[in-house]
């Protein structure tokens, strides 16, 4: 089951969030902001101290979370958490790397950097991550 | 702009890249040789446009008219270029066959597809329309609420007015949104609306 979904700016921003489960705990818009903006924070030490040279936070399981990052060449953030035990979230978050680059970058309403208003984007999201979820049940079903 | 959608191939897969200049004019289809540039590269050339134009009107309407001048010049060079490609020496005379000329031979030049359809209008003689569930201008688009009327497909409205006038049927040109229900997105129709002496011509021909 997937839970929330963080689109980051390069500049830390939070410029698009969505609840997708209503399972998922409610967050008020500065809840969201303030995670969004910390967990950029939490990427950028950990880019930092790591002793190699790192991307930063990939992904991060706990005992009722799974997250998973995915950093786009320009320094874009998609954020997507889930329960535990869900697995491809890899796929999700290039299906949803892939609207954005369609239904966002091609928008000439688009203005870099700023809150993602697009329609056709949260559509295309909607869409994904209903089919996403729908498999989800039915491979859990099947086992 | 829209003509280099047909010319400019992928050429990738060990086939030597021709330059767009030295491929053979008449070439058509897709595949090797002749073929289409990508959907990705129109959009962001075409959405630079749009946002270029936006810093230098002032109203919507304005922005649709500069979309309008921009495909003008597109349809001309497009109805010179088709009838070069197909043979079409002789100049179409009737008016319905310009029109299928253009919904038909036009349509699948530039978007490898025929239009979704070609209608007259009950209201108005001198009114058609051609309907088009996604133009190709409109695919990526999203028109955020306060200029919601706005319809990029301008530009192919303007390139259907430059084909018309360069083919001795002068009409003005308009996009517009109609919504078609069930959860669908709006589709397009181009309003084309002949002069009046055009269909006194069509009437003299005909009579």
């Amino acid at each position: 089951m997937f839970l929330h979904l963080f689109v980051i700016s390069r500049s830390g921003g939070l410029i698009y969030n969505k609840n997708l489960s209503s399972s998922a705990p409610r967050l008020t818009v500065n809840e969201w902001l303030v995670l969004g903006s910390t967990f950029h924070g939490l990427h950028s030490i950990a880019a930092q101290v790591a002793p190699l040279a790192s991307s930063g936070i990939e992904k991060l399981e706990c005992d009722n979370l799974k997250l998973q990052c995915f950093q786009s060449r320009t320094g874009v953030k998609f954020v997507l958490t889930a329960e535990p035990g869900t697995p491809d979230l890899d796929n999700v978050l290039h299906g949803i790397y892939e609207l954005y680059a369609d239904y966002v970058l091609k928008n000439p309403f688009y203005e870099m950097d700023m809150p993602i208003r697009c329609d056709l984007f949260q559509q295309g999201v909607e869409r994904l991550i209903e089919r996403n979820s729908r498999e989800l049940k039915k491979a859990r079903s099947d086992a | 702009m829209t003509e280099s959608k047909r010319n400019a191939g992928s050429g990738g897969g060990g086939i030597r890249m021709l330059n767009i200049l030295d491929r053979p004019l008449a070439t058509k289809g897709r595949g090797v040789g002749g073929s289409e540039v990508s959907l990705s590269a129109f959009s962001f050339l075409f959405s630079e446009m749009v946002q270029y134009y936006q810093n230098r009107v002032l109203s919507i309407a304005d922005l649709e008219r500069k979309l309008e001048e921009a495909g003008y010049g597109v349809g001309h060079r497009v109805l010179e270029l088709l009838a070069f490609r197909e043979k079409q020496y002789r100049r179409e005379i009737k008016l319905i066959g310009v029109l299928q000329f253009v919904s038909s031979t036009v349509w699948k030049a530039l978007f490898n597809k025929v239009a979704d359809s070609l209608e007259r209008s009950t209201e108005n003689e001198d009114e058609y329309m051609i309907h088009e569930r996604e133009p190709i201008t409109n695919v990526f688009v999203s028109a955020p609420a306060d200029i919601s009327q706005l319809n990029c497909a301008a530009y192919i409205a303007g390139i259907i007015s430059g084909v018309l006038n360069g083919a001795s049927y002068p009409a003005g040109v308009t996009a517009h949104h109609v919504a078609i229900g069930d959860g669908q997105r709006e589709k397009t129709v181009f309003l084309i609306k002949f002069r009046q002496d055009v269909l006194r011509r069509e009437a003299a021909l005909s009579g």
